[in-house]
């Protein structure tokens, strides 16, 4: 991974009949492709409404293995929840708890530097910090967390704080959101994760979380955090209520807000898990869903280097496929996941890095161990 | 072995050779895989439609003399969990699986000494005086049962025909070559018994499918052994009505073995369809798979997602537990681009849809 994301794009050679698309509509992607063109909303829908699965998995391959080859790349990281009390009452949240309930919690520092201390977690290179909208502590804490934490493990990378948690600190503290990013920058802060974008449509927001900033505040924040050089991710929580066109639509605004800033490095699907939440109800997305959408994911996001298959949310066997259908990443080894196995995630908590490699050896790829910068780094 | 060439007589809808299935597998990638059995697929189906049944598996003992390596189900004589399922209990379920809409179920149980062929004989009639069918009793029961009662393969299925049996389970093929079985399974029908009691089956005008169980200590030429082997008989008979391939699941059984997960499942899946040309089903194993990649199996080949499973035992024991109900069933298949439809206990003869 040492040339640019700019310098793998190079020309796509043709292909044989049977790698071609059977879907005419998946066929004039691919020329559009190969001439170097994007697609747009109609391309969107197209992919996500196509029975031409195989064919849509071969395209969004195609991008992957020339930005990639086999490599499939993991970092040796661990989940930090520093607290579950939340103010914003998502419908699709089963984490969250009120202020006041009897299962909520709030680490302090001291705590959460224990976390990432214990002896299971020390060849960890990542720590993944985010927790709900408490009302209760001020910018002071947060800065507090991030330095305590960097006093526990010097050399660990920091990727904290959801642009929703970033925008709650800021009004709590009565300044700009920019002000809290340059401050937690200056506590240590790596990176920020790609967490709360939920769906960009106003109609998802009213419907499912309308506590908490949209669409356009969101990508706000991440905009100000790449223009002060910070690194971020970007997600889609997706299977629920929303439309195949607010998908795509998602994904346009997320492309755009790239061709402006240029600071995401990796996009990550979350399928939908409603067990414990207001929408139990729902089923969550099924597989050749959740691969329709990767692949196409791939596709639109040109300009976003990275793709994620998080194990922790598609189960192994999926995140396994979901590396032929454009996916490059797999999010970590982990220690501790606790927001999707709180809404009925079957995946284990965590995995050794053996494990990791061993899934992504018997998937058909090369596993490859990156930081928090997606950088190859050498096994610890 | 040119992919290519092998690719393209694949699409013309020819017969490819064991070797040429080897380099196939050797030199296609997952996608590659997928789009010829799709395409072999569609080509003896083009209506787009996947069938499912509702039925549920009865397993009538656990006792077992078998000792098979891979299996967490089995119990010996005298052991504390050992069962062998009462008249009331059987009613029970028969009962709860007509109210269910299912149309039949699959009876198989464990190699038992106490239980001669009289019993299945009476059994058998027992479960049709509920009005569903019985798919039941796979090739190694029905060896056991030649041995036990010194009467010939053809006589028992002759016997247990006349009791009301309506067809046969491929279960117990595992992998149809002697090395890998008497690794595994010594003390079983070996292969050349197994695909005697399918070709009497099919002789006598019973229907049955063929299953393979992967991922131990066979190695590919084995599985295409298995393959081949089931596509020269099927030429014979056309007895055959769907192959269903499902990986080994280690859990509480003695065979060590890494799971591979989905990807090598649905390549198997896929080369399976490839090369058993003449065989008109393949099912896809959610039950192992989850029903994320069982559902994605619809497009490397597979053309029905098997059962709900109002009971399973077998691949519970090792740890793995699914059930699904009929409108998730009838969801995931809609949801991947067909037209669900349910089957009875032979494939391709739709009772509802």
């Amino acid at each position: 991974m040492t040339e640019s994301f700019e310098e793998r794009k190079v020309e796509a050679p043709r292909r044989v009949a049977w790698e071609a698309p059977v879907d005419p509509v998946l066929a004039s992607i691919d020329d559009k492709l190969a001439q170097g063109g994007r697609l747009d909303f109609e391309d969107g829908l197209a992919c996500l409404e196509t029975h031409d699965l195989i064919g849509l998995g071969r395209l969004a391959l195609n991008v992957r293995t020339r930005l990639y080859g086999d490599e499939a790349y993991y970092v040796a990281n661990q989940h930090l929840n520093y607290t579950n009390i939340c103010i914003n009452h998502c419908r699709f949240c089963a984490f969250h708890r009120a202020p006041g309930h009897p299962e909520g919690y709030l680490m302090t520092p001291e705590e959460a530097a224990g976390r990432i201390t214990a002896t299971d977690a020390n060849d960890v290179r990542e720590v993944h910090v985010v927790g709900g909208c408490n009302p209760e502590p001020d910018l002071a804490y947060y800065v507090a967390l991030l330095e305590a934490l960097g006093r526990a493990r010097p050399g660990l990378k920091l990727k904290a704080f959801t642009a929703v948690e970033i925008a709650h600190i800021a009004s709590r503290a009565g300044c700009t959101t920019r002000e809290v990013l340059e401050r937690l920058r200056g506590a240590g802060l790596s990176a920020m994760p790609g967490g709360g974008a939920e769906v960009f449509s106003e109609r998802i927001h009213q419907a499912l979380f309308p506590r908490k900033i949209g669409a356009d505040e969101w990508l706000a924040v991440h905009g100000e955090a790449h223009a002060l050089g910070l690194r971020t991710n970007a997600t889609l929580l997706f299977g629920h209520i929303e439309t195949h066109a607010e998908r795509v639509e998602h994904l346009l605004r997320l492309r755009r807000q790239q061709d402006l800033s240029g600071g995401f490095q990796c996009f990550i699907l979350l399928p939908f898990h409603p067990a414990n939440t207001p929408m139990a109800h729902l089923p969550g997305p099924s597989g050749v869903d959740i691969l329709k959408t990767m692949a196409l994911s791939r596709l639109m996001l040109d300009n976003i280097p990275h793709l994620k298959a998080y194990w922790i949310m598609l189960g192994l066997k999926l995140t396994q496929v979901a590396l032929h259908f454009g996916a490059d990443d797999l999010e970590g080894t982990i220690v501790q996941e606790r927001i999707a196995h709180q809404a009925g995630a079957a995946t284990a908590q965590g995995l050794t890095r053996a494990q990791v490699e061993a899934m992504i050896t018997a998937a058909g790829f090369r596993p490859v161990e990156r930081n928090t910068f997606h950088e190859r780094v050498e096994a610890a | 072995m040119r992919l290519s060439g092998i690719a393209e007589k694949t699409l013309a809808g020819e017969r490819i050779s064991f070797l040429e299935a080897r380099a196939l597998d050797r030199e296609a990638d997952l996608l590659t895989l997928g789009r010829l059995a799709h395409a072999r697929r569609l080509s003896l189906h083009p209506e787009r439609v996947v069938t499912y049944a509702v039925d549920r598996n009865i397993n009538y003992t656990n006792i077992c003399v078998s000792g098979c390596r891979f299996c967490a189900f089995y119990r010996s004589e005298g052991h504390p969990e050992a069962y062998v399922l009462d008249r009331e209990t059987l009613a029970q379920k028969l009962e709860e699986t007509r109210a269910l809409g299912g149309t039949h179920v699959l009876f198989q149980g464990g190699l038992n000494p106490a239980l001669d062929l009289a019993w299945h004989e009476d059994t058998v009639r027992f479960i049709r005086s509920f009005g569903l069918q019985v798919h039941g009793y796979s090739p190694p029961e029905i060896v056991y049962f030649a041995r036990q009662a010194g009467a010939t393969i053809r006589e028992v299925i002759e016997r247990l025909v006349e009791a009301g049996l309506g067809s046969i389970p491929g279960g117990g093929a595992e992998i149809l070559t002697d090395r890998v079985r008497r690794r595994i399974s010594p003390g079983k029908a070996d292969s050349r018994e197994w695909l005697e009691v399918m070709e009497t089956a099919h002789t006598l005008g019973l229907k049955t499918s063929a299953t393979m169980m992967f991922g131990h200590v066979e190695s590919l030429d084995d599985r295409l052994a298995h393959l081949i082997r089931l596509r020269r008989l099927q030429d014979r008979t056309g007895g055959f009505t769907a192959f269903i391939p499902w990986p080994y699941q280690p859990g509480a059984a003695t065979l060590p073995a890494e799971t591979r997960g989905g990807v090598s499942y649905l390549r198997l899946l896929a080369l399976s369809r490839i090369v058993l040309d003449n065989f008109p089903h393949v099912q896809a194993s959610w039950v192992t798979q989850g029903a994320h990649v069982g559902q994605a199996a619809l497009h490397f080949g597979a053309d029905d997602l098997g059962s709900t499973m109002i009971e399973e035992n077998v691949v519970a024991a090792a740890g793995v537990r699914n059930r699904m109900g009929e409108a998730d069933m009838v969801r995931l298949i809609e949801e991947a681009g067909f037209t669900a439809r349910q089957r009875g206990p032979v494939y391709g003869q739709v009772v509802r849809g």
